[in-house]
């Protein structure tokens, strides 16, 4: 069971939490104007890192907030934790 | 009685004698005492029957790695649970116990004829043998298989007792309390951080618990041992779990650990859990968990009385206890030497045959031979005599090449055997740290760490005491920051050192044992490898070495050994398989804790479930709330109870607890655009004081939920959301307010368990429900269907919709939950002169199902898109977009030929289908589509149901094919309405 670092709560238990996959997927700012190729690929094509990948991950059982995480996916070592906010503004 | 115990010595408390049953005898042994060792104090050394050859079986461990000695425990009714291992079990007084596998008995079993057809049962035999025919398969082989797998026999009864599960967390866990073990143990308690130390014996101290000849720091081990538990025990910061296997290593040092509480007390206290099950969360790890002996594998290697030479001497030095009184050491390193002298020591007659030439014998041998021991070096084993105990040990001397000289009988009751030492490293390795191979010590040692851990002692691959010592030390320190050294004072050396021998010359064409438990021989290995396996990971599959109970923990270094030796690779090339939880065999029960029957999971009980049961409602589940599915009167079945129910709510008014509907208050000035931007409806433009149906789509553009939606003021929305939806919808919400949209303010709150819903539904519910009511004009002029009005009712405030599900005039009356009985009673009371019945989830599905209306997750499966059950005409299109409106678009979704909303009617109008029943154009051709719900209709006199058909909509009128229990029967495809086409019922 993996020990999460919320940016908010500190780490927790993956008990308490809901992976939410890929981190900085981001929704086109107009689906409209997106052609198929392009839209199926935010829907559905996630790059399955081996190595540092980065993941968002919902506090469900506690602050019930989302937040992303870089995490090792050899190793599961968590590298950073940022509060979606802030990750946003520092993009 | 007891033929073997020794008059004096050992760990058992003489004081207290505690008698047992073993097959139905009577066995005496003293507390102190394992299984194990009282049945070897009494002379007995018959204890199972192999796997597959049922083969006679003793005692071959004293510890948790034993593969032959598993018996049945009884502790009595609910309370029987098989493959215990004797080596571990504690004796109790009353205690009953049973050998396994074996018919009629233990001393004669039928079984053994697989022991002379053994020929057959090779390596593979099952893929060979159970090949052909097919037909046999499954009226015979598998029967066949099955009754012969498994050793125990599962017990049938539910456990009677219960178990505990509790979460820790400290800053040093320490797995196992031998040297190592405790000298880390006392060097991190010294840092006053929470240190945990456990291991899986009933007493603290691993190999010093026998070791009657060391000197640590100027004492005897064992009062050593005594000073350091006492000063561990004192320590507030330290928590000591004896019989706590730590059998699990899992990510972030979370670490799984099973206490076994109650099994050693013949008389429990009340309230006491049987096992706990403890999960860790450790800063740093220290694993001291020791090293097992191997066995030397040479024809008929496997009889009783055949053991581990380390195993002898703790059965001595432990438990007073001599397993034989003319033992033969046979050994390929000198270990074993310690074990003979001890043994003597005992007063036991002794030999060593020692596979080494004299040159490769270490100082061990000349102080044996000083003793007067007969030492034969340079011998091989070719065998061994006995049957039900071992008689003899056939040796002759082999030279450097391999040739045999002549061979001798030595006759013996008892054999000890050392084929050298692995260490423990399966919670290293399960922590996903990387094993290195050590030619030097011959085995897999703990090499790079990934988690927060280190390795000290034997699981390290060390094996003299004063080095365990020190290792231990270092790692308490380090674990808890700091550094440092300490050496121990330790006298004599220990004998150290081995040659690795995977099976002793002249084998011949005897069987030698490689994996006792799974009756695995060297010839099986070399077969398969004949047979052309390669990879380490194939063979252990093909041959099942290493793959019982014991997890191979005396046997996977000799099979990967000969292995590497067959393939003329190194064993580092070969590799070596991976090892995974648990270290032990765990209970079901420990896994399961309290979650089991009632609480196995919580029931959600709607705030007049007491009413439905008072008035025998039968319950059904949904998601997890129970909800009334009908009201059977005496002598009704659910079709009769149905029928009247709906015809009550048609004709007159039906009340409905629809409590369990999710319901979420959606607040803030930007509201209605995240409503818009959520669902394929529009928002804006809906006047306070009204009601939508609302569908709420992922962003592939599938249907993921639906339900009303009321605007009660500008800036505030009362969201309801399917039953078994509320939570995930909140989450859906909450991620897209979050994650997309952070700049909308908007409050979203679950109200789902604060509000009680009353669904009051028929042509008189407007009746019944106006003298109850202050404060809301309930003229259908101003309060039309679709409309949300606040007021009070009986005196309590509620938000009261006019919404129907049912296609009849209808009021869902929501209140605080608290309240919900008072008002179901004023309101039930007011439709009795109207003949109000009470209606379940059954009458409210068929009454919405001849309304055409779907139900989420019944009609829809996740892939089925507003269009497709007929809803595109409620999608907004001046929105420019929402989530999933641009998958809407996609290829997929626009092609012809998808499923589509039909209703079905059969043609023999008795005839109702069943739901998730195949469609298909004629009998023989693929399906077109299923059948999503079915029901008798009472209002149309028949029956009636739903799909989703291929290309549906063009197929009105058209005849097709639905499968039957007794073949197919004919429907014909309608529009997805039966009864008031027009929807002028809801208007009242």
């Amino acid at each position: 069971m993996l020990l999460i670092p919320c940016p908010h709560c500190g780490p927790r238990s993956e008990l308490e939490f809901h992976c939410g996959g890929e981190a900085h997927i981001a929704r086109p700012t107009n689906p409209a104007a997106t052609g198929d190729q392009r839209w199926a690929e935010y829907l559905f094509y996630r790059s399955n890192t081996k190595g540092v990948h980065a993941e968002r991950w919902l506090h469900v059982h506690g602050c019930g907030r989302w937040f992303n995480v870089r995490r090792d996916t050899i190793s599961d070592r968590f590298v950073t934790a940022d509060q979606i906010r802030s990750a946003e503004e520092g993009s | 009685m007891q033929s073997n115990r020794l008059p004096i010595g050992g760990r058992v408390d003489r004081s207290r004698r505690l008698r047992f049953r073993f097959n139905g005898t009577v066995i005496h042994g003293f507390a102190g005492d394992t299984v194990a060792s009282a049945l070897l104090a009494n002379g007995v050394s018959l204890v199972g029957r192999s796997f597959k050859y049922h083969r006679p079986r003793g005692i071959l461990c004293h510890g948790s790695e034993e593969p032959n000695a598993l018996l049945q425990v009884d502790r009595g009714p609910g309370r029987v649970d098989p493959n215990n291992r004797a080596t571990i079990t504690e004796v109790t007084e009353g205690l009953t116990v049973a050998s396994q596998n074996h018919w009629p008995s233990l001393e004669h079993d039928i079984g053994a004829i697989n022991d002379w057809l053994s020929p057959i049962f090779t390596a593979g035999f099952y893929y060979k043998t159970f090949m052909w025919p097919r037909a046999l398969w499954d009226k015979v082989y598998e029967p066949l298989i099955r009754a012969a797998a498994g050793l125990g026999v599962a017990p049938k009864e539910a456990d009677a007792d219960r178990y505990a599960q509790r979460y820790a967390h400290c800053d040093v866990l320490i797995v196992g309390a031998g040297p190592a073990g405790l000298a880390a143990a006392l060097a991190a308690s010294t840092s006053g951080q929470r240190v945990i130390l456990a291991d899986e014996q009933a007493e603290f101290g691993g190999t010093l618990l026998h070791d009657t000849g060391s000197m640590i720091q100027g004492m005897q081990a064992a009062g050593w041992l005594v000073g350091t538990v006492a000063a561990l025990a004192d320590c507030r910061n330290v928590r000591l779990l004896p019989r706590t296997t730590a059998f699990g290593y899992y990510n972030h040092n979370h670490v799984a650990l099973l206490e076994r509480v109650t099994d050693h007390l013949a008389d429990p206290a009340s309230g006491l859990p049987r096992e706990r099950l403890w999960q860790v969360r450790a800063k740093q790890v220290v694993l001291a968990t020791g090293a097992h002996e191997r066995p030397l594998a040479f024809a008929d290697n496997d009889r009783p009385g055949i053991m581990l030479a380390e195993s002898i001497r703790a059965f001595i030095n432990r438990y007073a206890v001599v397993p034989g009184h003319r033992i033969v050491f046979a050994t390929s390193g000198a270990s074993a030497y310690r074990a003979a002298a001890d043994a003597r020591a005992a007063g036991v007659e002794v030999v060593v045959v020692d596979v080494r030439p004299v040159a490769a014998c270490g100082p061990e041998l000349a102080l044996l031979r000083a003793e007067g021991v007969e030492v034969l070096t340079g011998h091989t084993v070719l065998g061994s005599t006995g049957r039900k105990r071992v008689r003899g040990l056939i040796v002759a001397p082999v030279d450097a090449d391999g040739r045999i000289g002549i061979r001798r009988k030595l006759t013996c009751d008892a054999v000890g055997l050392s084929g050298g030492w692995t260490p423990a490293v399966h919670l290293f390795s399960q922590s996903r740290g990387k094993l290195t191979f050590d030619t030097a010590i011959d085995a897999y040692r703990p090499g790079r760490s990934v988690q927060a851990e280190r390795s000290a002692g034997a699981a390290n691959g060390s094996y003299e005491l004063t080095t365990c010592l020190a290792e231990g030390w270092e790692a308490g320190l380090r674990a808890t920051g700091r550094d440092g050294a300490r050496s121990f004072r330790v006298s004599p050396a220990t004998p150290t050192g081995f040659v690795a021998v995977r099976v002793l010359p002249g084998e011949g064409n005897g069987r030698a044992f490689i994996d006792f438990q799974n009756d695995v021989t060297a010839k099986d290995i070399r077969l398969a490898v004949r047979e052309g396996f390669e990879s380490v990971e194939h063979i252990k599959r093909y041959t099942t070495t290493g793959m019982a109970t014991d997890q191979g923990k005396t046997s996977n270094m000799t099979a990967l050994g000969l292995l590497s030796e067959t393939l003329s690779r190194p064993v580092a090339q070969v590799g070596t398989t991976t090892f995974r939880p648990p270290y032990t065999p765990v209970s079901f029960g420990a896994l399961t804790g309290a979650a089991r029957g009632a609480l196995f999971e919580p029931v959600r009980k709607a705030p007049l479930h007491d009413w439905a049961a008072a008035r025998g409602a039968v319950f059904e589940p949904v998601d997890r709330w129970l909800r009334a599915r009908y009201f059977p009167r005496p002598g009704e079945d659910m079709r009769a109870a149905v029928s009247r129910e709906c015809r009550a709510v048609r004709s007159s008014v039906g009340i409905l607890d629809a409590s369990t509907l999710g319901k979420i208050e959606v607040v803030g000035p930007d509201a209605a655009e995240f409503l818009n931007r959520l669902y394929i409806n529009g928002w804006t433009k809906l006047a306070p004081g009204r009601c939508r149906y609302g569908v709420m789509p992922k962003e592939d553009g599938y249907i993921f939920d639906d339900g009303v939606v009321a605007r009660l003021a500008a800036e505030r929305f009362h969201v309801t959301t399917t039953t078994g939806g509320a939570a995930r919808v909140l989450d859906h919400m909450e991620e897209y307010l979050q994650t997309e949209w952070p700049n909308l303010k908007v409050f979203l709150t679950s109200t789902t368990e604060q509000w009680a819903v009353i669904a009051l539904q028929g042509p008189k519910a407007r009746q019944v429900i106006t003298p109850l009511v202050d404060g809301i004009d309930m003229s259908a002029a101003v309060f039309p269907h679709m409309a949300v009005r606040t007021g009070r009712i009986c005196g309590v405030p509620t938000r009261l919709f006019r919404v129907s599900f049912t296609g009849e005039l209808g009021y869902e009356i929501n209140l605080p939950a608290s309240q919900a009985a008072l008002v179901w009673d004023a309101v039930y009371a007011g439709g009795e002169p109207y003949g109000i019945e009470p209606y379940g989830t059954e009458a409210m599905h068929v009454l919405r199902a001849e309304r055409g209306f779907i139900i989420v997750g019944q009609e829809t499966d996740g892939t089925v898109a507003p269009d497709d059950v007929g809803l595109s005409g409620m999608i907004a299109d001046a929105k420019p977009d929402f989530v999933g409106k641009r998958s809407l678009a996609r290829p997929d979704l626009m092609a012809a030929g998808r499923k589509q909303l039909v209703g079905l009617l059969t043609e023999v109008p008795g005839v109702v289908l069943d739901e998730g029943a195949q469609v298909v154009e004629n009998p023989g051709q693929p399906a077109l589509g299923h059948v999503t719900s079915a029901y008798w209709s009472d209002a149309c006199g028949r029956s009636i149901a739903l799909a989703l058909v291929a290309g549906g909509r063009a197929r009105h009128g058209q005849v097709l094919h639905v499968t039957t229990q007794a073949g197919f029967t004919a429907v014909r495809v309608t529009e997805p309405v039966f009864f008031d086409a027009g929807a002028e019922r809801v208007h009242g």
